[in-house]
């Protein structure tokens, strides 16, 4: 069988950020030749560098497979996993063919790739109360809990503490107190634990903080970031739903009112009415909103924000003001949506977590195929696992392809999951 | 200077587990580890933890097959404690916040694995490893106020007093490199195994026989030694693991030629025999030609067999592995696997309080050798190892911390004679071999002579290597001339501990000329209970190893012949 493991060494050159906090200079940037197979990871050539030319070179690692959660660096800018990024991947994706190696951001340096993840990350964690508080009584043997929330919270128990959503967390670059992806997706964990007794508490918690549930700003950086399809800010959105949905949690953020004006002038107008959006939050859901005190403070006090929004040409002051117009179809197919969502007896949470089904399970005379095929590949001398997976991706069903695979995709659904659903606080326009 | 009733050298499985045990019992207590406690090797056991928790199991049975997974060299009181306290401890932790996978009436789901006459294997996916220890770690931050955690310290040596008691350890606070000798009651090690001796294996870096060599150095005897587990299923180039759980699933192990060759040496369990014995049956294949890969040097593991939504949603895992580290999808294509090193049996012999023959000084999980794997440990029993005997460990320090007084030995002497050592290796002029150079030969070196099949003259010529390579690592160089996060000194050290291991190892293997569970002599094909049912002790004598035996305790299952 012809593999991606097959293909001969070739040459790496890293350039890799190294900073000595005794030497008293500044970072400075060290380049190393090394000559490893293409399908090997970025911290196997660090490895490598390390044992032929530069010992000194500092960087956390053990398991080699992704799982301990210790090799979190940044890759040609962006974060991942040091052993989980291929080298010719890397290569592709650097400007000038050289592999950049950092240390992850949003956290102090120690040393060269290695970061104080206790001053940010493990606080944040312990931020969130990360143990189960059982429910009483006890019983003497296990839980009965459904197989299904099971798997549902396995999501983000595969979190292996990486720290690389946190180094590229936009909100948390701008709020340093913002609780942050990681340990929002831990929370998460125990909100969706049917054995804990505290969800209520626990939102309630994380709703009311300013730097809580109501502070992500839904970018995505953290779901692109994230080895592990944990998905935090995926677990963010659910955190907030079942705040507001389920618990119905007003919070001092104004997250849950911001949400509820947000989903009626969506429903209404078809699409966001921005004029509208900061008064309703804050003053009340419906057009006398405005004249509320409350609504009037906060419009006064981001009017900084609101002329610094009109002169970067953020947003067009005439629809700003007047609204969007969008057809009659167009309008009735918004409300059908609407109505189609909110006529489930239960709110539907998409887990992208596991995905695919025995439906599109490949015929057992299919993998001789696959297998013709790849070693057909290597004798054309096309790129065998590319052939492989092609022949794979032709007989699965397209839909279970299309979820599969890279975060961003899983993302993309996501967000597809919730536009279609509850369109819960996108924007934190109010910020 | 620090001192503590007990202080524990590890915060993987057992160390935490040890850990959160002794503070239940009142004892002020410590762990101390050279990585943060979630980074620990624990994290990467994968398929799940035995327990006898159906309905229709019994403890007895769990313990038999354990009895017979180690080719009758485990000790059967210790087999017995494990097994008896499996179900117990499994429900604590599913109670601490375990997210154990549930069968349709919600209760835990069990799943087959290697040499279990039943489906016994609680799990989390294939992340159970990962699951229990993040777990425990979340009890650990909750419990901060009774457990004091020394997150980044690496241990260079224990200490013992005038009277031979273990009363403390001496330390190296990584970030800082600043040495401090710690004073405790009981030292408890809970530091790992040593794969890193091989290369390749399944291990992380950080598993480097620590503990194992740091027992051997105060005097404490290793037991078991040349018992070292291949894995039958690791990855073809990088050794990385594939879990056992894809064969419980169901997964097929094909030759060359297709053939399901398990039909020859375990008819039965087939793909499920224990280890030892399907990683020979690999093995065989493999020098006997009908392996597949560029060398030949490889079986296929056919994952295909299983369905899809059961492997992406109980081996998400591996199918994520096959994806990033070999280019497969194993949904819907075979892997090659081989043999490799995977975990050592044998380590620092303990009673089943994890009490070592040096009073204050403890050992659990994978350093420690009760002896509850004999000759071949079975799947998903090392959590459980190191799960009861840390808690026992954990539970009996404190007890006899209770009635005695902290210790008044002179540990400061201590410190300088490891400071003056490291600064020593620091300072090495940079003339023949690096450290690195010469841990991947100790690594290749093992894993060609003293692996799945041995013979005397491979071991012999593995005794004279190392001893070459003990000499050539005490002039050994390194780079890094500082003190903030020098891995590259603690490198050398560790490669004193990993040597360590290697020759108790080889001399172990050396004596016991019979063949039983994972050890294999081609010169002695047989198992030979009537002069080595007994294990095999060595201590080290002045400066070198001194071999002994002790008995095999048999309570109830008396050996027979071993078929699968």
């Amino acid at each position: 069988m012809a593999t991606s493991t097959d293909r001969p060494p070739e040459e790496f050159t890293l350039r890799v950020r190294r900073y000595n906090p005794e030497s008293g200079s500044a970072p400075y940037w060290d380049e190393h030749t090394v000559e490893l197979e293409p399908h090997r990871s970025v911290l196997e050539a660090i490895l490598q560098a390390r044992d032929r030319f530069d010992g000194s070179i500092g960087i956390r690692c053990s398991c080699r497979q992704a799982i301990c959660g210790s090799c979190g660096v940044r890759v040609n800018g962006e974060p991942a996993l040091a052993c989980h990024t291929h080298l010719d991947a890397a290569k592709t994706s650097s400007s000038d063919g050289v592999i950049v190696v950092e240390p992850m951001g949003n956290m102090p340096v120690i040393k060269d790739l290695i970061v104080d993840m206790d001053a940010v990350h493990w606080k944040k964690i312990e931020r969130v109360t990360p143990w189960l508080i059982a429910k009483e009584p006890v019983p003497e043997r296990e839980y009965l809990v459904s197989h299904d929330a099971m798997v549902d919270v396995t999501q983000t128990m595969a979190c292996i503490q990486c720290g690389a959503c946190v180094s590229d967390c936009l909100s948390m670059e701008v709020d340093p107190g913002f609780i942050g992806p990681a340990a929002l997706a831990k929370a998460y964990r125990f909100v969706g634990d049917p054995r804990d007794a505290a969800q209520f508490d626990r939102l309630n918690d994380l709703a009311q903080d300013p730097d809580g549930i109501f502070d992500c700003t839904h970018c995505f950086k953290c779901v692109e970031a994230c080895p592990k399809d944990v998905n935090p800010m995926g677990q963010i959105m659910r955190l907030r739903r079942i705040a507001t949905a389920d618990h119905h949690i007003v919070d001092r953020n104004n997250g849950e009112r911001h949400e509820a004006a947000f989903t009626t002038l969506v429903r209404d107008y078809g699409l966001n009415f921005e004029a509208e959006l900061l008064s309703r939050s804050y003053g009340g859901n419906s057009w006398f909103g405005k004249f509320k005190p409350a609504a009037a403070k906060e419009l006064l006090s981001s009017v900084p924000v609101i002329v610094r929004g009109l002169l970067t040409g953020k947003f067009n002051p005439k629809l700003a003001l007047l609204g969007h117009k969008i057809s009659k179809r167009d309008l009735d197919g918004v409300r059908a949506i609407y109505d189609k969502v909110e006529g489930r007896p239960e709110r539907l949470e998409l887990n992208l977590y596991v995905t695919g089904s025995d439906e599109d399970q490949t015929p057992s005379h299919a993998n001789g195929a696959a297998r013709a095929d790849a070693r057909a590949a290597d004798a054309s001398g096309v790129e065998p696992a590319q052939a492989a997976s092609a022949a794979s991706v032709a007989d699965a069903d397209p839909d279970a392809s299309a979820h599969q695979d890279s975060g961003v995709e899983a993302g993309d659904g996501a967000l597809a999951d919730e536009e279609a659903r509850a369109p819960a606080g996108e924007e934190e326009t109010s910020g | 200077m620090p001192a503590h009733d007990v202080l524990i050298i590890g915060a993987g499985l057992a160390g935490q587990r040890a850990a959160l045990a002794a503070a239940q019992a009142g004892a002020s207590v410590a762990i101390m580890s050279k990585v943060h406690p979630v980074r620990s090797h624990s994290v990467a056991a994968a398929g799940g933890i035995n327990a006898a928790i159906s309905v229709d199991d019994d403890w007895h049975s769990h313990a038999y097959d354990t009895v017979k997974g180690s080719d009758f060299l485990g000790d059967q009181d210790a087999i017995e404690v494990m097994c008896s306290e499996a179900p117990g401890e499994v429900m604590h932790l599913e109670h601490m916040g375990v997210t154990f996978h549930r069968n349709e009436k919600g209760e835990l789901d069990l799943r087959a694995f290697g040499g279990a006459s039943m489906k016994r294997t609680a799990y989390v996916a294939d992340i159970t490893g990962q699951a229990l220890l993040h777990v425990l770690y979340e009890q650990l931050m909750k419990h901060h106020e009774s457990v004091e955690r020394y997150e980044e310290w690496f241990t260079t040596s224990l200490i013992r007093a005038e009277n031979g008691d273990c009363c403390g350890v001496v330390a190296r606070e990584v970030r800082s490199g600043r040495m401090e000798a710690f004073t405790a009651k009981n030292v408890i090690l809970a530091c790992g195994g040593a794969g890193q001796a091989y290369k390749p294996t399944t291990n992380g870096l950080i598993v480097t026989g620590d503990g194992i060599a740091m027992a051997y150095r105060a005097g404490a005897p290793l037991m078991d030694m040349e018992m070292v587990q291949y894995h039958p299923t690791t990855l073809l180039g990088s050794g990385i693991l594939i879990t056992e759980g894809a064969r419980g699933e169901g997964a097929h192990l094909l030759n060359a030629e297709g053939e399901r060759f398990m039909e020859k040496s375990a008819p039965n369990k087939m793909e499920l025999a224990s280890r030892d014995v399907v990683s020979r049956a690999e093995q065989i294949e493999i020098d006997e030609g009908r392996g597949v890969g560029p060398d030949g040097q490889g079986i296929l593991l056919d994952v295909t067999v299983v369905p899809r939504r059961r492997t992406l949603e109980a081996l998400r895992e591996i199918v994520n592995l096959g994806k990033d580290f070999a280019g497969v999808d194993i949904t819907r294509e075979p892997i090659t696997i081989r043999p490799g090193q995977h975990y050592i049996m044998g380590g620092v012999k303990t009673d089943i309080d994890g009490r070592t023959p040096i009073e204050g000084l403890y050992a659990a999980g994978e350093v420690a050798c009760v002896s509850v794997h004999g000759g071949n440990r079975l799947g998903a029993n090392s959590l459980l190892d190191t799960l009861i005997f840390g808690r026992r460990s954990g539970e009996h320090a404190a007890a006899r911390a209770a009635v005695m007084p902290m210790p008044q030995a002179d540990v400061a002497a201590a410190r300088h004679r490891d400071e003056r050592e490291l600064e020593e290796i620091i300072s090495r002029p940079r003339e023949g071999r690096r450290v690195s150079e010469i841990k991947n030969e100790l690594g290749e070196l093992m894993n060609s002579n003293v692996a799945v099949f041995r013979d005397e003259a491979g071991l012999q010529a593995a005794r004279e290597t190392i001893e070459r390579l003990r000499t050539e690592a005490r002039a050994a160089w390194i780079d890094d001339r500082g003190t903030v996060f020098n891995q590259d000194v603690l490198g050398a050290v560790e490669l004193g501990y990993m040597i360590d291991c290697a020759e108790t190892t080889v001399v172990s293997a050396i004596e016991r000329k019979e063949s039983r569970g994972a050890q294999y002599r081609t010169d002695f094909p047989e198992r030979n209970d009537e002069e080595w049912l007994k294990h095999i002790d060595v201590s080290m004598n002045g400066t070198g190893p001194q071999v002994s035996y002790s008995p095999v305790t048999i309570t109830q299952w008396p050996p027979e012949e071993r078929r699968y």
